[in-house]
This record gives structure tokens, C-alpha cells and sequence, in this order.
């Protein structure tokens, strides 16, 4: 079998306050494969946030190894991409400017990510809005220019933490098909925190189930909705998704 | 059709920009029209002896004084130097809050341990300060530039550092997960974030700073627009003296209130 570009084993994490010792999460074991989508849903608070924040590196596991590519992780690793709840686009750049951020940040901007970056906005729609300001772009519009700013790192794995939630029911549909298909299109390994079942199973191959706080894995559930190359979208429609949803639903109600 | 509509629209478009247009020249014209109203009603007030104009003086007789004073006084030089030692003083001002913001937002730590000192320094009355500094530093312009950076810096630092720490959580993070320094967060989010803030302590800080240049130009200065204002309500005084007047001390003082805010608020209005 092919080495997993990512493994937790074992992981584990406190928070500590003043006020005490908060387990945030605890015996965290998964492994993600080279092209696979992988979806954390849990409860709200339940410290699926904490898990992207320990794989690229803002915390570091009290227990445990996490490892990519079979070696532990470096202190500040450059091939993982984050992608936050909302956009984050800075008003103060344009929206070329602000595509540029992580590039710049890492100091790797050189003329072969320009004209990879210039690809991807002319790919995504974008390059009519290069010296706009991010505030003239809609909401869809925005998160793919954010994914634009994470896709110009090439990271090897992207994290996105509920990346739709800031958007309204509509556009979250269609941004998060957008996005899929994206990511499929251009070969990368993710993993998606979301609380929204539908979501989890639309996008990802492999759904992991985490229990309250601390959370724990309470199920790791392969995704086959029997329907080659499917998108988002296309796979709402799947005669499984309902059998998926109620079983994922059935796990997180703890009556599975 | 279109075009028809179009320029239906134009229309109330032009209608809506005349509207605003004239509310514009409305406003303007009110500002105007209460100025001159107030000079009206001092002059006439003055002239029929309302009040007495010995006391209270009236605009043409200040217009008097101003050419007259540019001319014997050097007036102009006054107001310049004023002017002068109140941008330095403001300017060094702003770089050095700037820079101790940054620094204490670097270091939560010793932001803790300076917090008490600043909230004294800043609660510190800095008028009381001045002829300290005078007895310190000599009496030379160096020391009321130092006058006026008293009255403005550590509330500036201050209001800067809190504007710092307000910085978005999850901007920062983004720099973070980008594998940022804390370099790169400051030069990125924190400094472009608060720019709005920064203009807006700056003008606070034009004004406290001329209000500190005047405060070191009462105590000890030969120029400047504080030196006239001593110098005007002693000359006032020795007049009060030979028209036999008793209560100089009151009126002296009285003086001192009206120009003050005077004098701040024309040279105010050649600084912005």
C-alpha cells in the first residue's frame, strides 16, 4: 500500500487557562492517502478546528506524532494550505495584491508563481478583478480568491476550516461545488471541518465522525456513492446520500 | 426604448447632484453667515458700548493689532516659531509613539510591566511640568519641543498600543498559517489595519502639541505665541495700573483666557 501523506497517531491536546486544564482533543489516529478529501464533522466546540491548527503547526501535540510523507513535521511547514471560516482579504490591497500575501509572506514570489497565479485567476474568473478591491467582489467571488491565495502556495494539503459558513445558503451550494471541483481539478489532498453533513459527504471520499469535547474519534466512514467523477453538487442527488446522511446523523446523536 | 430610459435616468441623476450640490453651498454659506453674525454682533456690541470695549475688544480694533503687531512686532515670526516648534515636537511625537506601540505589542510582557508607569505618565499634569523641565533642560527651544511632546506622547502610545491589540485574531492567523514572523504580521496586518487609527491620533495630537508649546512658552521663551500672550497681559496689566484699575490680577487672568483660545485656533488654522 502507497504511504499516506498524513498520519496522526495518537494525538492529543489540553488547553490551559488560568482557570484550569481544558482537553480539547485526545487519541486522534487517521491517516490521509496523496489525492484524498477527507471531512471532520463533530459537534460545535467540539475541537475539530484544534486538529488543522495541530497539522500545520500553530499548536504543537502534547501527545502523540503527527507525520507527513512518513516524517515528523518541520516547525514551520511551507506545503500546507489553510483556508479560514471567511475570507480574510485584506481591504487595504487589491485583490491581486492580496493573492499575493502568502507568496510574499513565504518571500517565494518569482515570476513562474506569477504566471501560475495569473492561470489560476484567468481559470477561476478572476482576471477581470486583478486591481479591484476585495469589497467589489461577491461573496463567492471573495472565497475563491482566497483559494486562489492558498492554491498559489502549491501546498501538498489543504485545510479548510468551515470555509462556507460566512456565506448565505445559495452561494455556500455553488462556492463549495466551485471549490470541490477546484481541488479535484488540481490534484490536491484536503481536509474539511465542517458541522454540516451534507457538505461532508458531497465533497469528501472519507468521513471522520468526532464525539464531544474532548473530541475523540467515534467513526471513520469511507464514502461510495457509486458515481465516477462526481461533484458536489451532482452528488446530492446520489440514491446513498440520504443512507449516508442518516448514518452519520445516527453517529453524532450517539443512537448509531 | 433604452435610450429612452437612460436618459430618464440621467435626469433624476442631475436632479439628485444638484440637490446635493446645493446643500453643499447651503452649509458652507451657514458656516459663513454665523461668523460673520458673531463679528457683527461684537463690533456693534462694542461700538455701543454694550460691552466695554476696553475689556472685551472688538474685531477691528483686533485687526488693528494684528497689522500693527506684524508690522512693529513681528508677528509673523511669533506665529512662525510657534508653528515650527509645534510640527517638530508633533512630529517626533508621532515616530516615537509609533515605535514604543510597536515595541510593547511585541512584548506582552513588557507591555505588562510598563502599564502602570504610562497611565501615571499620562494622568501626570504636564502643565505642572513645564517649569520642571525648564530647571532640568535650560531654557531653550529644545526644552519647550520637549513641552509639547510631554502633553501628547503617552496618551498616544496608548490609544496606538490598544488600537494594536485589537488587530483581527484571524488576520493574524492567516499570516501564521502562511508560516509568518512576527515581522511579517506587524508590516502586514497590524500597521495597514490601523492606519485610520494612526490619522486620527495624529489629530489629537497636533492640537495637545501646540497646547504644550504654549504652556513651555508661557514659562520661558523670547518668541513664540505664548512669550506675546505673558507679554500682552503684563503691558494689559501696567495699563490697568494707570487708568486705575485695583483688580489687575482678575482681569489679567480674564485676558489670558480670551486670547488663548484665540491664538490656538488661528494658528490652528495655518496648520491644517
Amino acid at each position: 500500500m502507497e504511504k499516506p501523506l498524513l498520519e496522526l497517531k495518537n494525538v492529543g491536546l489540553s488547553y490551559h487557562t488560568p482557570q484550569g486544564e481544558t482537553a480539547a482533543v485526545s487519541h486522534i489516529s487517521f491517516q490521509v492517502p496523496k489525492g484524498g478529501f477527507v471531512a471532520l464533522v463533530g459537534p460545535s466546540g467540539c475541537g475539530k478546528s484544534t486538529i488543522l491548527n495541530l497539522i500545520c503547526g500553530l499548536l504543537k501535540p502534547e501527545e502523540g506524532q503527527i507525520l507527513m510523507n512518513g516524517t515528523s513535521l518541520p516547525e514551520k511547514p511551507s506545503n500546507i494550505g489553510y483556508m479560514l471560516q471567511k475570507d480574510h482579504l485584506f481591504e487595504w490591497r487589491t485583490v491581486y495584491s492580496n493573492i499575493l500575501l502568502g507568496l510574499e509572506t513565504q518571500k517565494r514570489v518569482t515570476a513562474e508563481k506569477k504566471a501560475y497565479i495569473d492561470k489560476l485567476m484567468v481559470t477561476y474568473g478572476l482576471d477581470a478583478f486583478k486591481q479591484a478591491r476585495p469589497s467589489q467582489l461577491s461573496g463567492g467571488m471573495r472565497q475563491r480568491a482566497a483559494l486562489i491565495r492558498t492554491l498559489a502556495l502549491e501546498p501538498d494539503l489543504l485545510l479548510l476550516d468551515e470555509p462556507f459558513s460566512a456565506l448565505d445558503y445559495q452561494t455556500r451550494l455553488n462556492v463549495s461545488d466551485d471549490i470541490g471541483r477546484i481541488i479535484k481539478q488540481e490534484k490536491k489532498t484536503a481536509i474539511l471541518v465542517t458541522h454540516d453533513i451534507s457538505e461532508a459527504i458531497s465533497m469528501a471520499d472519507t468521513v471522520i465522525v468526532l464525539t464531544r469535547r474532548p473530541a475523540t474519534i467515534k467513526n471513520i466512514i469511507d464514502i461510495d456513492l457509486e458515481m465516477p467523477d462526481r461533484t458536489p453538487l451532482a452528488s446530492r442527488n446520489a440514491p446513498l446520500f440520504k443512507t449516508y446522511f442518516n448514518q452519520i446523523w445516527g453517529e453524532l446523536n450517539g443512537h448509531a | 426604448m433604452a435610450m429612452h430610459d437612460l436618459q430618464k435616468i440621467s435626469a433624476a441623476q442631475e436632479k439628485y447632484m444638484k440637490a446635493r450640490k446645493k446643500d453643499r453651498y447651503l452649509i458652507q454659506a451657514a458656516r459663513l453667515l454665523i461668523f460673520l453674525a458673531f463679528l457683527f454682533l461684537w463690533e456693534i456690541s462694542a461700538r455701543l458700548s454694550w460691552i466695554d470695549s476696553f475689556i472685551f475688544s472688538s474685531p477691528s480694533r483686533v485687526i488693528r493689532t494684528i497689522v500693527d503687531m506684524t508690522l512693529h512686532q513681528d508677528l509673523l515670526l511669533h506665529i512662525g516659531t510657534t508653528l515650527y516648534e509645534t510640527l517638530i515636537s508633533f512630529f517626533l511625537v508621532t515616530i516615537l509613539s509609533v515605535a514604543v506601540a510597536v515595541l510593547l505589542w511585541i512584548s506582552s510582557r513588557l507591555s505588562f510591566i510598563l502599564e502602570p508607569y504610562l497611565v501615571v505618565l499620562n494622568s501626570l499634569p504636564k502643565s505642572a511640568l513645564a517649569p520642571l523641565l525648564i530647571v532640568w533642560l535650560g531654557a531653550k527651544p529644545t526644552t519647550i519641543i520637549v513641552a509639547g511632546m510631554s502633553v501628547a506622547l503617552f496618551g498616544a502610545v496608548i490609544n496606538l498600543y490598544t488600537g494594536f491589540q485589537e488587530a483581527d485574531e484571524e488576520k493574524l492567523k492567516l499570516i501564521y498559517t502562511f508560516g509568518g514572523t512576527k515581522k511579517d504580521a506587524l508590516f502586514k496586518v497590524v500597521l495597514p489595519s490601523s492606519v485610520p487609527l494612526l490619522l486620527g491620533v495624529m489629530k489629537v495630537n497636533i492640537g495637545l502639541c501646540l497646547v504644550g508649546i504654549i504652556i513651555g512658552e508661557f514659562i520661558s521663551s523670547k518668541q513664540g505665541l505664548g512669550h506675546l500672550i505673558i507679554y500682552g497681559s503684563q503691558v494689559l496689566r501696567q495699563r490697568y495700573i494707570r487708568s486705575g484699575w485695583n483688580a489687575e490680577v482678575e482681569w489679567q487672568s480674564c485676558c489670558s483666557a480670551f486670547s488663548f483660545p484665540l491664538l490656538t485656533s488661528v494658528s490652528k488654522c495655518f496648520i491644517l
